[in-house]
């Protein structure tokens, strides 16, 4: 329990990364731990790359986590998880969404998408594609895709079981939404094995 | 109970908790949801957006000596614009309690500087409160309240984003509002004519030892002994990120009021050390203190003046560990900030950025995402409202040689209503020349939608006046306005053609509301409901005209080489439909 796990959530702005963290942490700081949890607003929110970071544990110090410190990547966007690498522990846990964003870069053809990500990410690390759009879709919405990511980051954290996350969805979620939500968080969750 | 907010949250909550009745700020990252939480409570107090940061700062000047207790917040560069106030308030003193948040911007996430604001508060010979959680942002705004009543002046609580938009636990109280203390002319105080202003300054003077002996007792300055012969002392954030980076191999200072600093006791808890670390994020304030006062220690010898510390950042500086990270070779694509879809400021933006040896001076706000590709629709950037002024000096200047270059101005409605509004006057006083646009989108876009003295709401989501841009330029004598629809591409070229034209002083006013924002039922009646633009492929010819609006809701496959247009993004703005040579673009 001493121990403090890092989560880095990245993804492109508008694509609910901040409810996705804010969720988990509010359940972890139910569960009783320390709990940080940072976002950064303003003018990157305009189709920028955007970071949240938690930390829980016993007691947390720094809401932001260092070089070489991450526990666990979930990038809700594929070659967004390039970005943060240097954030990775060795032997940290990738959990990656194939839903790709093209920036104007690549719309204007300046630069190109990046095509082997996955493939090359996979080779060192432990990577887990997440067919985000496709089980967000299933579940009922393209926009519940950051709640099918989460799913999987709890998952990849083993706390699937120890926390009532229906409950959580409950009391966080828009009514009409909720049913919607919690099949999006259980399709994430079976995402990973 | 506890609850996980941010810092602003909790600066706001403390604001409430304190008994807190009048608050006014101006929004600007990483500051704007403070006032944004306060005006939750909004029963039991009085908030506002003010049009700029000198005016939230008199705004609650005047609440204090009228006897309540008032909080002003803004952005480090705000406190610029709200310098000159507080200098003086810092003579006079307080009636009601007063708070003056300064949220600086480390690494510049979304600022134009990075200028460290703890030298304000030397400057203007007040106190300073430092936060490095949400807790003590809560706690240090509540005790802020009391130093300044107890002190007689107004107290500084300085912040740094990551405080800011942090979230951790903080244990909520109840709100205790004490009675307005009673209003009393007394022009000996309040009156800052300079033979009142001398006597202050004396006052002033004696003020600053009685916080110099406060700060060495006051709870918040503290040292956490491990019995180590290493010591760091930290304040802010950077105390979080020393913390980890030591764990329990070094002996601590806690700097939660950090100016005055507590010499004494910092010159107590070095005695017993070998090495003595500064850990603190920009300029050296504690450590050139501290080396003044003849105790030695290290800090920017080792310890980076720009951006942002971490955790690993002090591990690597101080303790020469190496952090092993993931070490993969993937290709990196470039994400840089862009103007969303839907965008009312992309036409003009578009059409300036076609215009040749155009000079276009920039300001701040999302516009200001129009310098680069594929807009190139910028020149410079300084300050909020600062686009207009320097156009004119720049047109001055190029008459005094004789060269007819032409300059323009882009501002948004609020930047103009912020300080845009009186570089407007000094330039149509002057007779200036250079074109000044005013990108009217309804609302203060980049931090997030708030409302503004052009937008008809206020912070307490009443109707209000909604005023006219249109109407003041007017005003000021303007004979040369022409209104236009930003999404009109030919209307645009068009003004702009007729403003250079122009003899006498031109303004351009574009009208449209923000993408993001929710339209009110006013917005709905001017400016009606738009459709989603479809890409009809078997007349698409793979010209890329509309991939080069910037527009990211538009997709080009290089494999059929045909353009598509994500249903999601669109709004119906119709920018792309227009630049489309082959009409491939519909609804």
């Amino acid at each position: 329990m001493d121990k403090v796990t890092s989560i880095l959530l990245v993804g492109v702005g508008g694509q609910g990364t901040i409810l996705a963290s804010k969720l988990f942490s509010e359940a972890m700081a139910e569960e009783g731990f320390d709990v940080k949890m940072s976002e950064i607003h303003g003018m990157s929110q305009r189709g920028g790359g955007v970071s949240t970071q938690i930390r829980y544990g016993k007691k947390v110090y720094s809401p932001i986590i260092g070089e070489g410190c991450a526990d666990i990547l979930v990038s809700m966007e594929t070659a967004e998880s390039a970005r943060w690498l240097n954030y990775l522990k060795p032997d940290a846990k990738l959990i990656i969404s194939d839903y790709r964003i093209y920036p104007p870069e690549v719309l204007s053809g300046r630069e190109e998408y990046p095509q082997t990500t996955i493939e090359d990410l996979s080779k060192v690390a432990d990577v887990t594609v997440v067919h985000a759009e496709k089980l967000a879709l299933e579940a009922g919405s393209a926009k519940c895709m950051n709640i099918v990511l989460l799913g999987a980051l709890v998952k990849g954290l083993g706390l699937e079981n120890s926390v009532d996350w229906n409950g959580i969805i409950e009391k966080t979620v828009k009514p009409a939404f909720i049913e919607m939500n919690k099949k999006a968080f259980r399709l994430g969750v079976e995402a990973v094995s | 109970m506890k609850k996980l907010l941010t810092g602003n949250e909790a600066i706001a909550r403390g604001f409430y908790e304190a008994g807190g009745k009048v608050a006014s700020a101006y929004p600007g990252t990483p500051s704007t949801e403070i006032l944004e939480n306060i005006s939750r409570y909004k029963d039991e107090l009085y908030c506002e957006w003010a049009p700029n940061e000198k005016v939230a700062v008199e705004t609650c000047i005047g609440a204090s000596m009228a006897g309540a207790r008032a909080l002003a917040a803004m952005k480090h560069v705000g406190l610029n614009v709200a310098a000159d106030p507080m200098f003086t308030f810092a003579y006079t003193g307080v009636n009601g309690g007063y708070v003056l948040v300064s949220a600086d911007d480390p690494y510049m996430h979304s600022s134009q500087n990075e200028q460290d604001n703890r030298h304000y508060a030397r400057a203007m010979k007040i106190c300073m409160f430092e936060p490095s959680d949400s807790q003590e942002a809560k706690d240090m705004t509540m005790k802020a309240f009391e130093i300044s009543e107890k002190y007689d002046l107004p107290v500084m609580l300085r912040t740094t984003t990551r405080v800011c938009h942090s979230k951790s636990l903080v244990e909520i109280g109840e709100r205790v509002l004490p009675e307005m203390r009673p209003y009393v002319k007394n022009r000996m105080k309040y009156d800052a004519i300079p033979a009142i202003s001398r006597l202050l300054h004396t006052k002033v003077e004696k003020r600053a030892k009685a916080l110099a002996e406060y700060s060495e007792s006051c709870e918040f300055n503290y040292a956490i002994d491990n019995g180590a012969k290493i010591g760091v002392v930290a304040s802010g954030i950077a105390f979080q990120y020393a913390r980890e980076a030591f764990g329990d191999s070094a002996n601590y200072f806690k700097v939660g009021f950090s100016y005055p600093l507590p010499i004494e006791s910092i010159r107590k808890f070095a005695s017993s050390l070998d090495t003595l670390y500064v850990v603190e994020e920009l300029d050296p304030f504690m450590e050139d203190q501290l080396k003044a006062a003849g105790i030695p220690c290290i800090g920017k010898k080792k310890l980076p003046i720009e951006g942002e510390f971490n955790p690993t950042l002090v591990r690597e500086c101080l303790l020469g560990e190496k952090v092993e990270h993931l070490d993969v070779k993937t290709p990196l694509v470039g994400r840089a900030p862009t103007l969303c879809a839907g965008c009312p400021h992309r036409g003009m933006v578009l059409e300036l950025g076609k215009v040749k040896d155009l000079i276009i001076s920039g300001d701040i706000g999302c516009y200001a995402l129009g310098g680069g590709e594929p807009y190139n629709a910028k020149d410079c950037t300084i300050c909020m409202g600062a686009s207009i002024s320097m156009a004119h000096g720049m047109n001055k200047a190029f008459e005094q040689y004789g060269k007819d270059r032409k300059v323009v101005s882009i501002i948004g409605d609020s930047t103009f209503f912020h300080t845009g509004i009186v570089s407007l006057e000094g330039l149509v006083y002057n007779k200036g020349k250079a074109l000044t646009i005013i990108l009217d989108n309804r609302i203060t876009g980049m931090t997030g939608h708030q409302d503004n003295p052009g937008s008809g709401y206020t912070l307490m989501g009443e109707p209000t006046a909604d005023i006219s841009i249109e109407a003041i330029v007017r005003a000021f004598g303007v004979k040369n306005i022409k209104v236009v629809n930003p999404l009109d591409l030919k209307e645009c070229r068009e003004a702009l053609k007729w403003g250079f034209a122009q003899e006498e002083t031109a303004v351009i006013i574009t009208r449209y509301p923000c993408a993001l924002k929710k339209y009110t039922q006013q917005d709905i009646d001017e400016f009606g409901k738009l459709s989603k633009c479809t890409v009809d492929q078997s007349k698409c010819i793979g010209c890329q005209a509309c991939v080069r609006t910037g527009c990211p809701a538009i997709l080009f496959d290089r494999k059929t080489n045909l353009a598509n247009i994500d249903s999601i993004q669109c709004t119906g703005c119709e920018i792309c439909k227009q630049v489309c040579a082959v009409g491939a673009i519909g609804k």
